[in-house]
């Protein structure tokens, strides 16, 4: 297959409850004074990780039950405030392939899916047997299937929403865009020249 | 029925319905800065793109830029590596940077505006989600992630989901000392962080209409704040009158095929949209957060909420709200100390949010507790603010007069808030951690509410002052 299809991702879960949960608390600014995105991961939500003179919060990511997990368990809003690509790339670069939640701020939900993360909504009550059923068994292997819009576990299958044009992008491995963009490279041409204002800049 | 200028602008800008669902919409104009796009220009460069219309690319640096002073080279390695990666990438593909040596370097969202390039009837992109700012002039600004930027510098184009569009209409003449931040506040306490998702918002009228230029980026600055993806204001007089003359502005008989344009893609009268929210402009009273994101906000004679009447979503963010700004629920705002006052950032450092700062503090000290700071969104606010002699107006008063840059908004540089202290602050966001100390505080209110708080040394109602 395709690798970058991702008709499906698996692995086993984090629950990490909290509604709003802000880009500037996945990974604070001071972080992002970077010219590449490698080496994020280790700033995941640090501040939320660790106090100032370094020793560990009681956060999920510190929890060793949940050290193995690739899929991220949130709740309502995640990903507000700052556009910052280098949240979702944080979270990438630490290990997480998929984002299960109650709903996304969109811009976060754009920027996940331009990188080929699938962030996809359940319902409240869903959100909440699931991070349950994680807790209670930290092992149990979770499947955001795209095909089928489920998230599958051990014991059950919860029903998914996702945009389709997203879960298009996704299935397809056409989620890196800039290709299928530039293929129509005539018809940007042909929009620019009908803009009234495209050759208005003047030069100062 | 006719249309709002949002389903106007994208119609007129849309290139192609993708395979996967998603538009691709042409964009106008596309502002980068030095933390969101060097990772993009390095995409490129691996797959051996160029980039397609660099001369609808404009750069400037901002988010980094130390504000005490700006000589090369910083301080900070690192913030020096950006500087030397923006100046490379935008030598390299021939794109304009407005640099500290041009005499124009400032916040994106503050030189787009001043410069004349943000215009209305434009798609504008920028790896900054306060790019909703430029929709006070009637433009679509979106903020968009790293590989966006990536798919805008190779394409001149965006793939997006076309959004609903909310109408915001606020009526009635606003109370003296209640500002275009109050404003937004309270569309914030109405409508929550999550409101606006899956929406645009079109701000408008009799309120929205008396406003400037400057107020209305103000109210457009803290769309996202809502969850909104971009919010605007239909163009009008006041959005022709501002832009006339301006360095980037058509001129001429260009002027006058421009106000053709501007002015057919204004909201129809009669214009439809999948909703409405109305506000009495005339209830609105200075306002000020005291939770942990925008939407935690009050009138400053309100109380802060009793955990018990909050709904359960609500109830678990103002859990903890409390815990971090350490408030007790039911009190008052009014009256808390602070121990930093910070006037600046893309939402509210341009020249009418200092003239209002400095009304309030003309003849007047700050508190002996206060450490107090004004930084101009841009070097051009910072000259028509010194020949209007705001400066000394500011520093005879207590506060530090600094250079141009986003400051304490986000604490990329060396201005950042220590241990507790908790500020008043103009800028748009109070997430923990966000002015750079991960036990900080901040509370966000207007120019002039800032300011009678840095005198005070306390909450204040800058209504109080006769000012």
């Amino acid at each position: 297959m395709d690798d970058s299809k991702r008709n499906k991702v698996t692995g086993k879960g984090i629950p990490l409850p909290g509604n709003d949960i802000d880009t500037d608390r996945v990974i604070p600014a001071r972080f992002m004074k970077c010219v590449t995105f490698d080496g994020l991961g280790e700033f995941a939500f640090y501040d939320a990780r660790f106090e100032e003179d370094g020793s560990e919060k009681d956060h999920p990511f510190n929890d060793p039950a949940f050290k193995e997990g690739s899929i991220l368990i949130v709740n309502k809003n995640f990903g507000c405030g700052s556009s910052r690509e280098h949240a979702p790339q944080a979270l990438q670069k630490y290990g997480i392939t998929g984002v299960i939640g109650e709903s996304f701020a969109e811009i976060f939900n754009g920027n996940c899916t331009a990188m080929g993360i699938p962030a996809v909504k359940l319902s409240k009550s869903d959100i909440e047997i699931l991070m349950d059923e994680v807790r209670n068994n930290p092992q149990t292997s979770l499947t955001i299937d795209l095909d089928t819009r489920k998230v599958i576990t051990d014991s059950k299958e919860y029903d998914l929403d996702l945009p389709e044009s997203y879960r298009n992008a996704l299935k397809e491995g056409a989620w890196d865009t800039t290709a299928v963009l530039l293929a129509n490279k005539d018809k940007i041409q042909k929009v620019s020249t009908r803009l009234p204002y495209i050759d208005n800049f003047t030069t100062c | 029925m006719g249309k709002n200028l949002f389903d106007k602008v994208w119609d007129l800008h849309k290139v192609d319905t993708l395979p996967s669902g998603q538009d691709q919409l042409f964009i106008g104009l596309h502002l980068i800065h030095e933390v969101t796009s060097p990772q993009a220009f390095q995409m490129l460069k691996e797959r051996n793109l160029k980039v397609l219309y660099p001369n609808r690319t404009f750069a400037t640096v901002d988010h980094i830029i130390p504000t005490a002073s700006q000589s090369r080279p910083l301080q900070d390695n690192l913030a020096e590596d950006m500087m030397k990666a923006i100046e490379k990438n935008t030598a390299d593909s021939d794109i304009k940077f407005f640099n500290l040596e041009s005499g124009d370097q400032g916040i994106v969202h503050i030189i787009g505006p001043e410069l004349g390039l943000t215009q209305p009837g434009m798609t504008i992109a920028c790896g900054d989600s306060h790019t909703s700012t430029h929709g006070a002039f009637g433009s679509i600004g979106f903020g968009i992630g790293t590989s966006q930027i990536r798919d805008v510098l190779a394409t001149q184009t965006l793939t997006l989901n076309r959004p609903k569009v909310r109408k915001i209409e606020i009526n009635g003449e606003l109370k003296p000392g209640v500002t275009a931040k109050d404003i937004i506040l309270r569309i914030m306490q109405d409508l929550g962080v999550k409101g606006g998702i899956g929406y645009a918002y079109e701000y408008a009228g009799s309120t929205i209409r008396a406003l400037s230029m400057e107020e209305r980026m103000t109210i457009c600055n803290m769309s996202i704040e809502g969850g909104a993806r971009v919010g605007y204001v239909s163009p009008d007089e006041t959005t022709y009158e501002y832009l006339k003359g301006k360095r980037y502005a058509p001129k001429g008989s260009e002027w006058d095929k421009a106000l053709d344009y501007w002015k057919s893609i204004a909201s129809d009268e009669d214009a439809k949209y999948d909703d409405v929210y109305t506000i009495d402009g005339t209830s609105i009273e200075p306002m000020v957060t005291w939770g942990i994101n925008p939407g935690q906000a009050l009138g400053i004679s309100q109380k802060m909420p009793l955990l018990d009447e909050l709904d359960p979503d609500d109830r678990e963010v103002a859990e903890k709200a409390y815990a971090h700004m350490a408030f007790q629920e039911g009190s008052n705002i009014k009256g808390q100390k602070i121990d930093v006052a910070f006037i600046g950032s893309c939402t509210n450092g341009r020249l009418s949010d200092l003239q209002e700062a400095a009304k309030v503090v003309k003849g007047r000290h700050v508190s002996n507790n206060v450490r107090a700071f004004v930084v101009p969104g841009s070097m051009n606010v910072a000259r028509q603010a010194e020949a209007l002699g705001l400066p000394q107006i500011f520093e005879e008063a207590g506060f530090e007069w600094r250079q141009a840059g986003c400051s304490m908004c986000l604490a990329m540089n060396p201005d950042k808030l220590q241990g507790r202290e908790i500020s008043a602050s103009s800028s748009n966001r109070n997430f923990i951690g966000r002015q750079g100390s991960p036990i900080g505080r901040t509370l966000l209110m207007s120019p002039a509410m800032v300011a009678a708080a840095a005198l005070a040394g306390e909450v204040s109602d800058v209504r109080e002052l006769g000012a």
